[in-house]
């Protein structure tokens, strides 16, 4: 099932968006919401991790991001777009974000979209906070175990 | 754990056969599981060692671009705000393929480029040659982001993977062979024990035939020793026989 023309989603600071845009992955849907987020020093975690679940920061029903978290707390299915939105393939999150909403990327278990960490400017890449690589670090010790 | 069970069946020879069947297909089921475990397990720590390498890369790239955006920067003032107001349509796209090792569906992305790039226009007043090489690095960096991204979802759908076979191995090894045999040893058990019970209901109906037999010889030697018994004509002994003329 070959899946046409799916997008890079970036979440990161100024520069890195800045950086992808130019490289050519920026589009607005038909809603207008972009698939990047700009996160400066006033950003919220909340608004980090909705754009992360709901791919963009105000939700599709006109609600802030907060009013939207506390409506999907009440419901059950916690994933809106990012995550949900089936035009996304990919997305790309500065590391120390990555750290910022932890919780959020863990519970992601699906293999589409690909979160993908990435270094930034100031923060140098770790491979030791990587999500993907700690399950495979769970893989290592017990194969040197045995 | 379940306890100690066993499959509900009546214990006959043919039952038994059955079984012996049921057991060899289990054995051969858990053989090709395991062998399927081991080559998904293979290309699971090739792609982890590739994944570690393109990750190092990748902190390379993507520092370089880092660098040469600064560059640009310098030159051609703060242009974020117009890159970011000025987004429509992206130029780059992935499409997702799957790929087959060992049975298991990996996605794969593909990038592809479409349309035209609307930055095109971008660093014409200052800076135009350090934009176009941070418009290059950047689009290095994203091929280079996309083949790790399919390097990740294949790592994560075989790790899946290789987790349900190896719970389905467990599963033949641990619970339904060994329902198997034990139903094996019972049917055997139950064989065993009816055909001793035939040995015994035989050996009692010969005794008792024996002392039946004894009891009725008995019988005979007192009324033979009371002279109530007459013999039937014995046609070995050798006695005149009165019919016989000359002789």
């Amino acid at each position: 099932m070959a899946g046409r023309g799916k997008l890079i989603a970036v979440i990161g600071d100024e520069d890195t968006v800045t950086g992808f845009l130019l490289g050519g992955i920026g589009e607005l849907n038909k809603n207008r919401h972009p698939n990047f987020l700009v996160v400066e020093k006033d950003t919220t975690i909340n608004e980090i991790e909705d754009t992360f679940r709901y791919g963009s920061p105000r939700g599709p029903n006109g609600l802030t991001s907060l009013e939207q978290a506390a409506l999907d707390s009440l419901l059950i299915s916690p994933n809106r777009q990012f995550l949900n939105r089936d035009d996304i393939g990919i997305i790309l999150i500065n590391q120390y974000i990555a750290e910022m909403v932890r919780h959020a990327l863990d519970a992601h278990q699906r293999s589409i979209p690909a979160v993908l960490e990435i270094p930034s400017k100031e923060h140098p890449y770790d491979a030791a906070k990587d999500s993907i690589l700690r399950r495979a670090r769970g893989m290592f010790t017990a194969e040197d175990l045995r | 754990m379940s306890g100690k069970d066993r499959i509900e069946i009546f214990p006959s020879r043919m039952a038994q056969t059955i079984m012996k069947a049921r057991l060899k297909g289990a054995q051969t089921g858990r053989n090709l599981l395991k062998k399927k475990s081991d080559a998904l397990t293979l290309g699971f720590r090739q792609i982890l060692k590739k994944i570690i390498e393109t990750k190092m890369l990748m902190g390379e790239v993507m520092r370089e671009a880092a660098f040469s955006l600064a560059e640009a920067k310098f030159m051609a003032g703060d242009f974020s705000t117009t890159i970011i107001q000025n987004v429509n349509k992206a130029q780059v796209k992935i499409c997702a393929k799957k790929d087959n090792v060992a049975g298991v569906a990996l996605p794969v992305f593909e990038h592809y480029h479409e349309g035209t790039d609307s930055y095109e226009l971008a660093g014409l007043d200052r800076g135009g040659e350090q934009l176009a090489k941070l418009k290059r690095n950047y689009a290095k960096a994203v091929e280079l982001l996309v083949e790790l991204a399919s390097l990740q979802t294949s790592f994560v759908t075989l790790d899946e993977a290789i987790k349900i076979t190896n719970r389905r191995v467990n599963a033949i090894e641990h619970v339904i062979i060994p329902r198997i045999e034990r139903t094996l040893a019972y049917i055997i058990t139950e064989l065993d024990e009816r055909e001793r019970e035939e040995f015994y209901r035989l050996k009692k109906i010969q005794e008792k035939k024996k002392i039946l037999k004894e009891k009725s010889e008995k019988d005979l030697e007192q009324r033979r020793a009371a002279g109530e018994v007459m013999e039937p004509a014995n046609l070995l002994a050798e006695e005149k026989d009165k019919d016989l003329l000359f002789e």
